[in-house]
């Protein structure tokens, strides 16, 4: 026990309060449901009603109780960019450890396909992707999952090319072993902890980036609720002063800021390791 | 690429020429290959895309009239070459409604977006690269860490949020500045800067923590190598060390983070001019993005791709031209 | 005053009870130099000898006032020519580094900046601390690369570092250390990355410009032979502390504690000699070219026979081409023309083509015992996977034959449920071998699998090669850089150089004596336990 409060009190503040932050986000994402005081697209009053009363922070502009919207955006939000992210690291880090591992033309040929897709910025490309095939929350996590698995891929190919050159994989090949043994049991055990943090960092760009869509109405469609259109879709009180519609943009950067903290001390203490 | 390095040596070329001479051919391979992308990205679509927009209130005559107004009756190649010809010669085609020339409405938008990206750059380069130099200098220190956390939080910033937030302040609140950046093609140079220069310091905000921090990894990186341990067993002085020392061999590196951030600088335009209301490139292409506009979209793609690529090959060019190693061959 | 001090020899630094502690992973300070003690006249050398983990480098860098990152002086003083350098402020420090004390780097292709010209570099140090001008600085670097024999030395100052070869880089080093005549330098390794024979070119010119100007000296190097050519005293540290110390001759003649014995080890090992093979080899390389892409060619024409039993050492410089040799056996490297004969049938030249019998049949050791073994697999996988793999041993099995191979490796039992970082160096090459000899092979390669080792592990290490050969009947293709290694080890020999067979048969033959020119370059080059050896060779010439 006091052992464990040891271990606590070396972590860093930072990373204490980018936990704390999470697990509160993750607790209102999945209880979402039972949280809110209203549903999710019920319109339930007139447009912007002020703080206070029924309405913890007021209306949006068609009615719909801010409070409750914004509860629902987390589990949406979060939701959708875990999705995502999990969906690049699955595709992204086995080609990329596929092509560090196989080597020859077949990593050529990735990488190029790769060098490719990277030479513009995401957001080009999805904008693109998003014209042609239209607005839908399927097209969005296609779409923003394989941009971003391009990165998952460069990052997953470096490490485990630093991984394939040791000895040991060498010895691996020498015995016979298959490539998807070499990749399962040689390559994946000693690349998973960078992989780990950039998890964290990847989530992070993938949430910001959805948000950005959503705020520029091509992202997550209504009427579902979303951090980013819900600041959107009430940017017009700004102009009165009213600090309601940055409140979505808050919790955003709220929850990116944790997991950066989180990252950061990971990566900190791996370094140090290392040392 | 070594070989091909030295094989250029051989034939009396200077391996920095050939290897600019490659970096170049690449370059404007991918943007080819890009561009093909960009054009050929709507045969992905199964089916028809004129009958994909028009949804179902399509009939088959407005689907047929808007078909033959795409081109898509003709075959991909063709239809590609006629595009890539135009775009060269700068007719950009006509809008998916058939009645705006796209060059007519493009020319005022891409200068005012430029003009925006530059003004951020001319502020966030500099201030991002000192402020790197400092922290790596001091690193560990209280003042290294409390950029390390203020960085760390501007990453984690949506653009907008950070946008919003400026304009609740300096123009809502304080009223110092307009919370719309309206200009046209005759704003005078001084109301230009006056009137962007919220959307510009949002820019600043969210691509100076970027930078920084891969400055401050660059420099640490120098800084950790055996000959500056020697400079300092020379007894040089410390800011002699930097000078003479680091910064040489931190200046390729730093280069190359400045290019990379170009992408993040890109990226944030396209959100601050949709808060901004600004009249650049960038709400051209989220508006049409939601009318599901391709030939814009096209065009506006092809335009950013091609600044963004032709930015990092100078980047690349640059770096490649002040390393030492391949500066002075063996 | 100074120079009557100079002439008598007087005390030019004086350390005591120096302490030295570093930063571990987890932020707290832990001790590393346990209170050293260090006397140093004037124009006296000093040789630090040590093992990996002895401080030699912190205690020479702490000679100098200087700590590196993640170290800091924590004990003691350092007093130089009266000045105490482990309280002294970091301009009197500055004002005395490369000016009075100067420091030789082990690795001079990293020490030297890429960014500039080796002349600016050395003019640099005169110029910042008042004692030359450019143009006399530039003047005096001529003179002394002339002094190091450098080639050209006109010329030499106004390459850049990556244009300058390693042994050159190193003696430009020493000369820009000379650059202000300062009056102590710190030599940290400076011959350890280099070839044998570049190496005796290197330590003659160090040598020579020190006697020269009179420059007192600490001598840091793990290999006594070295350090007994250099110094007039040398002292031999372990894990931060000192073992004995002693004029130089008498630490060669007779040094007091076993440790000091221990650091040469290996050249008391010799196997004897073994009468010429009589059977058909077991493993055959036949006429071997070999190159990397269309590149130059690494394996010119080379023939090697290992008959059962026996052990044949590959023995060149870098650049030989002996670990590509053994590349091209492994089947990592196909081979342009020639083949590869395992019991008299032909060897598929790719990896791909192999069966795995033919796998199974050539097993190889590595050098870094680290990067051999994965360190996110536990030792039972390490050596039992082979077991599974190529005798189809179920979990049982596998299981109760991990413990009898570490038993017979010389390990606890209980090692099999550790990962390889809980383990030592010596352990985890144990390891690495045993890795290979689970599967059953016949020819075992081992490519420099001492190299990497202090001596006294070293030696353990081989004779338990020797002890496994004799009961297993195994046969070794040993690649090394190390005549003592040959000695050690070997029944047939192979001399390498520039990717061709120099010379190869019986160890008797090749070596005792040296049939070729190279081979007894090669043999001369080697640093023997004599402190007038170098000065005999050199006068030789």
């Amino acid at each position: 026990m006091t052992r464990a409060l040891r271990r606590i009190a070396q972590i860093p503040p930072t990373a204490l309060i980018g936990m704390a932050v999470v697990f509160t986000y993750a607790f209102v994402a999945l209880f979402a449901h039972w949280i809110a005081p209203f549903g999710e697209s019920q319109v339930v009053s007139s447009q912007y009603d002020p703080w206070g009363g029924a309405f913890l922070l007021g209306t949006d502009n068609i009615g719909r109780d801010m409070f409750s919207r914004l509860i629902y955006g987390a589990r949406n939000t979060i939701g959708i960019a875990l999705l995502i992210t999990a969906l690049s690291f699955t595709v992204g880090g086995l080609l990329g450890m596929f092509a560090a591992v196989r080597g020859g033309w077949v990593d050529t040929a990735l990488s190029w396909l790769v060098d490719i897709l990277m030479a513009i910025p995401q957001l080009i490309y999805a904008l693109l992707l998003l014209t042609i095939f239209g607005t839908s929350v399927p097209v969005l996590v296609a779409v923003v999952a394989l941009l971003d698995s391009t990165r998952v891929f460069r990052l997953a190919r470096s490490v485990a090319m630093n991984v394939v050159v040791l000895d040991f994989v060498e010895a691996a090949r020498l015995r016979g072993e298959g490539l998807w043994w070499i990749v399962r049991r040689e390559v994946l055990p000693n690349v998973l902890p960078p992989l780990i943090a950039e998890f964290g960092v990847r989530f992070c760009f993938v949430f910001l980036f959805i948000s950005a869509l959503s705020f520029l109405g091509i992202g997550i469609q209504p009427p579902l609720a979303d951090w980013g259109s819900m600041v959107r879709d009430n940017a017009t009180l700004i102009t009165f002063g009213d600090i309601t519609p940055v409140l979505p943009g808050l919790a955003i950067a709220i929850l990116t800021v944790a997991v950066n903290f989180i990252v950061d001390w990971v990566l900190a203490k791996a370094s140090g390791a290392r040392a | 690429m070594s070989e091909r390095i030295e094989g250029a040596a051989r034939a009396g070329v200077h391996p920095v020429v050939a290897m600019v001479a490659r970096r170049l051919a690449i370059g404007f391979v991918t943007l080819f290959m890009v561009s093909l992308i960009i054009f050929f990205g709507v045969e992905l679509l199964p089916g028809d895309f004129a009958a994909a927009v028009l949804g179902k209130s399509g009939t088959p005559e407005t689907v047929a009239a808007l078909r033959g107004r795409l081109g898509l009756d003709l075959p991909a190649h063709i239809r590609y070459l006629h595009w890539l010809g135009g775009m060269l010669q700068g007719d950009l085609g006509t809008s998916l409604s058939g009645d705006i020339r796209i060059a007519d409405v493009l020319g005022g938008r891409l200068f005012n977006t430029f003009f925006l990206a530059a003004y951020a750059a001319v502020i966030a380069v500099p201030l991002a690269v000192s402020l790197g130099i400092v922290a790596a200098l001091y690193r560990n220190s209280v003042l290294d860490r409390a950029i390390n956390i203020s960085t760390l939080g501007a990453i984690s910033f949506p653009e907008f949020f950070v946008a919003y937030v400026l304009v609740l302040v300096f123009a809502i609140q304080l009223g110092w500045f307009p919370s719309f950046s309206q200009v046209s093609l005759d704003t005078p140079l001084g109301e230009r800067l006056y009137v962007c220069l919220l959307p510009a310091v949002t820019l600043t905000m969210v691509t100076t923590a970027h930078m920084m921090r891969m400055t401050r990894a660059a420099i640490i990186n120098v800084l950790s190598t055996p000959y500056i341990e020697m400079a300092r067993l020379k007894g040089i002085a410390p800011w002699r060390v930097i000078v003479q020392h680091a910064l040489p061999n931190a200046l390729a590196p730093i280069i190359n983070v400045i290019a990379v951030n170009i992408a993040y600088l890109i990226v944030g335009v396209v959100l601050v001019e949709v808060v901004f209301v600004y009249p650049g490139l960038g709400q051209l292409l989220v508006d049409s993005v939601s009318k599901r506009d391709l030939p814009v979209v096209q065009v506006a793609s092809m335009i950013f791709a091609a600044t963004y690529i032709l930015l990092n090959l100078l980047a690349d060019v640059l770096s490649i031209v002040s390393n030492p190693r391949l500066l002075h061959p063996r | 005053m100074m120079d009557d001090s100079r002439a008598r020899g007087g005390l030019l630094l004086e350390i005591r009870g120096l302490k030295i502690e570093a930063r571990t992973s987890e932020g707290a300070w832990n001790e590393i130099v346990h209170g050293v003690d260090l006397d140093l006249h004037r124009g006296e050398i000093l040789g630090l000898i040590g093992e990996s983990g002895a401080g030699k480098s912190t205690i020479g860098l702490a000679a100098m006032g200087f700590a590196r990152e993640g170290c800091r002086i924590a004990g003691g003083s350092i007093r130089f020519d009266g000045t105490d350098l482990a309280t002294a402020s970091e301009a009197v420090k500055r004002h005395l580094r490369g000016a009075r004390i100067a420091y030789v780097a082990q690795s001079a292709a990293a020490a030297f900046n890429p960014a500039h010209r080796l002349i600016d570099q050395y003019a640099e140090g005169p110029i910042r601390h008042g004692v030359k001008s450019k143009a006399e600085a530039y003047a005096d670097a001529k003179a002394l690369y002339a002094r190091m024999q450098l080639p050209t030395p006109n010329e030499i100052g106004f390459r850049y570092p990556h244009q300058v070869s390693g042994g050159q880089l190193q003696r430009a080093m020493t000369a820009m250390a000379m650059a202000c005549r300062p009056d102590l330098i710190i030599f940290d390794e400076p011959t350890t990355a280099l070839d044998v024979t570049t190496q005796i070119e290197v330590l003659a010119s160090i040598k020579d410009i020190v006697r020269q100007f009179q420059t007192a000296a600490i001598y840091i190097t793990h290999d006594l032979a070295v350090v007994a050519q250099m110094a007039d005293r040398i002292k031999v540290l372990q894990y931060g502390r000192e073992v004995e110390e002693a004029p130089a001759a008498t630490m060669m003649a007779s040094p007091r504690e076993a440790y000091t014995r221990s650091l040469w080890a290996v050249r008391h090992m010799e196997k004897p000699l073994a009468p010429p093979p009589a059977l058909d080899p077991v493993l055959s390389v036949q006429h071997v070219t070999a190159a990397y892409g269309q590149g130059v060619t690494v394996l010119d024409d080379v023939s090697v026979d290992l008959h059962r039993g026996r052990t044949v050492a590959v023995v060149g410089e870098s650049g030989s081409g002996k670990s590509t040799l053994a590349r091209v056996i492994a089947g990592l490297l196909p081979p342009g023309q020639g083949h590869v004969l395992i019991d008299g049938g032909p060897l598929s030249p790719t990896l791909a083509g192999r069966t795995r019998e033919d796998r199974q049949r050539i097993q190889m050791i590595y050098q870094m015992a680290d990067t051999a073994l994965n360190p996110r697999q536990k030792i039972r996988d390490i050596i039992g996977r082979p077991m599974q793999f190529y005798l189809g041993l179920d979990r049982a099995a596998v299981t109760a034959k991990v413990g009898e191979m570490l038993e017979m490796i010389e390990l606890p039992k209980a090692f099999a449920d550790r990962y390889p970082g809980e383990l030592s160096g010596g352990q985890k090459q144990r390891i690495g071998i045993a890795r290979a000899l689970a599967a059953e092979p016949e020819v075992v390669i081992c490519d420099e699998v001492t190299s990497a080792l202090d001596q006294l592990v070293a030696e353990g290490i081989l004779k338990l090669l020797m002890r496994l050969q004799a009961e297993m009947k195994l046969s070794y293709l040993f690649i090394t850089h190390e005549l003592a290694t040959v000695k050690a080890i070997a029944d047939d020999v192979v001399v390498m150089r520039h990717g061709k067979v120099v010379d190869s048969g019986t160890k008797a033959d090749v070596l005792f004596p040296p049939r070729k020119d190279y081979t007894r370059t090669l043999l001369n080059s080697v640093p023997e336990m004599d402190t007038r050896w170098l000065d005999r060779l050199l006068a030789a010439r």
